[in-house]
């Protein structure tokens, strides 16, 4: 018999696009609408099947896979918890409870995402708004060093460029689009102006915009390679909207300069707010990168590279942010929680993590958990399991389970690694 | 030897759809090895899509094939994923963030 699941949450991106439909039949997914080719895979190449967890590549059971995991973590002197950012709340608050326990450091992927633009919010403090307000408000949107063509599909159609607003019936026609990059984009076919800048150089960009913005005269003819006046008109048009709002990306927290560039957009937002309406929002990856952010400053005070080892909590990117821990060979352990740090990481640093016992908590097979010692493959959450993550917005969306879960959620499985090491 | 390029790294559409089919899969791979050069800097070393490059770094070296992208002159993009973290260092400046974009990289003919 085939079932019709409506309103599922598509987890892959920050979007959390939660008007999916799902036909499910004989406990299989048959079908996918809505959904964009970025997350169809989420849906249509899941394996539901029960699948034993295995301990240097043999099959154990889940008490033996959670006891071995436990010895693990216990004898390393230095252990690390790494990831979180593709699991729900309810899993990530336990990574850190047991990262507490154990006296481990934890670090998420948001220090090679947006980790400087956390570090920005705590210097600058950041003028935010929601999804909503931005379909309903926002007559002047500007995309900086981001691509949401390729990285966040439905961005434009849902939330940004294209939605008949409560205030703007007519979508985009109502709507004046900016994109700002280092080369012409995808997503730069839809806007209204790109603006091409030179690579490293959007701090005197921003610094640029924020002199005009106050009225200041630039002395220089170009600022990294974009001529004056079209900063000038570009200026003006942000101090004249309605309601404006910025989302950027890597291109400003992963070039040179990174917190400082995102320090400087934030300045700028907060001082158009004495003219108009202006938010910024970071284009969040992962689908719950926000929601880690969220659950490790609610536990520990600080978003991400916490270090649990003295008993209480330290914050230090660059000391305990998981890129400058491997590459400096200074954890002696590793528990990997729905993250794929041998794909993503410069290999320097994963290679250090092959070399290393490594215990990882995935759904799905990926080139970490080949060379893991401790393999557990578990429920999806929002397609096998339910759960909560927040949207780039900050807005928590409940996950509703396209399929009933035959294999133990990342929650239960930290549950159990939590009692084995009481 | 060789000719100084700035290199940049990101999704794709194409590592977006490989990664669900596994990363070792074919899909993958062949979304996630290759780099994308402007049609002029192309056109300037003779070079056409396919071509085997070498890319050098401090950190790294790849041979990858070459492909026409949207790009200023003197810019290379490289999906995200295995083959461009080969090449990436490991200094973040205090922040955890690694260069992933912006990175000086050697371009030679093999």
């Amino acid at each position: 018999m085939r079932s019709i699941i409506e309103n599922v949450t598509c987890t892959f991106c920050g979007c959390l696009c939660d008007d999916i439909i799902v036909e499910v039949e004989d406990s299989k997914i048959v079908r996918v609408r809505r959904v964009c080719t970025n997350g169809r895979g989420i849906f249509v190449n899941h394996d539901p099947t029960l699948r034993k967890p295995t301990v240097d590549g043999r099959e154990v059971d889940w008490k033996e896979a959670a006891a071995e995991t436990a010895k693990i973590l216990s004898r390393a002197d230095s252990p690390l918890i790494y990831g979180l950012s593709s699991t729900a709340v309810e899993a990530q608050r336990k990574a850190v409870e047991l990262a507490d326990r154990i006296g481990a450091i934890i670090d998420t992927t948001s220090s090679v995402c947006h980790g400087p633009s956390g570090l920005a919010m705590q210097a600058v403090g950041e003028a935010t708004c929601t999804l909503g307000e931005v379909r309903n408000r926002a007559d002047l949107l500007l995309f900086w060093g981001c691509n949401p063509l390729v990285s966040h599909l439905r961005h434009f159609s849902r939330y940004s460029l294209m939605p008949k607003g409560t205030l703007f019936p007519n979508g985009r026609r109502d709507r004046t689009v900016f994109v700002i990059d280092v080369r012409r984009t995808a997503s730069a076919k839809s806007a209204d102006h790109f603006i091409q800048v030179k690579i490293d150089s959007d701090f005197e960009v921003l610094t640029s915009l924020r002199a005009m913005v106050q009225g200041k005269e630039i002395e220089a003819e170009t600022v990294g390679g974009v001529p004056k006046a079209r900063l000038q008109e570009m200026a003006e048009l942000m101090k004249t909207c309605r309601y404006g709002v910025v989302f950027f990306g890597m291109g400003l927290t992963m070039t040179r300069a990174r917190e400082y560039n995102v320090e400087e957009l934030f300045r700028l937002v907060t001082e158009l707010n004495e003219y108009t309406r202006f938010s910024v929002i970071p284009m969040r990856g992962h689908g719950n990168v926000a929601g880690a952010d969220q659950v490790l400053t609610w536990q520990s005070g600080y978003p991400f590279a916490v270090s649990f080892a003295r008993g209480y909590p330290q914050y230090g990117p660059g000391e305990f942010s998981a890129v400058d821990l491997l590459a400096r060979g200074e954890v002696d352990a590793a528990l990997i929680l729905a993250s794929d740090p041998v794909a993503h990481f410069p290999r320097t640093a994963s290679r250090y993590l092959e070399r290393i016992p490594t215990i990882i908590i995935d759904p799905m097979p990926n080139l970490t958990s080949q060379s893991a010692a401790v393999v557990f493959p578990t429920a999806c959450y929002g397609v096998d399991a339910a759960g909560t993550s927040y949207r780039m917005d900050n807005v928590p969306i409940r996950l509703r389970p396209a399929l009933f879960s035959k294999r133990p959620t990342d929650e239960e499985v930290l549950d159990q690694i939590i009692e084995e090491v009481k | 030897m060789g000719e100084n390029f700035i290199l940049i790294t990101g999704r794709t559409r194409e590592q977006a759809e490989g990664l669900h089919k596994g990363k070792r899969s074919k899909a993958y791979h062949s979304a996630t090895a290759l780099v994308e050069m402007s049609q002029e800097d192309m056109d300037r070393l003779g070079i056409e899509e396919g071509r085997i490059v070498l890319l050098k770094t401090p950190y790294g070296q790849v041979e990858v094939p070459v492909r026409n992208g949207a790009l200023p002159s003197g810019m290379l993009f490289i999906p995200m994923g295995p083959v461009a973290n080969a090449l990436i260092g490991v200094e973040t400046g205090g922040t955890g963030m690694p260069a992933f974009k912006g990175l000086n990289v050697k371009v030679e003919l093999t």
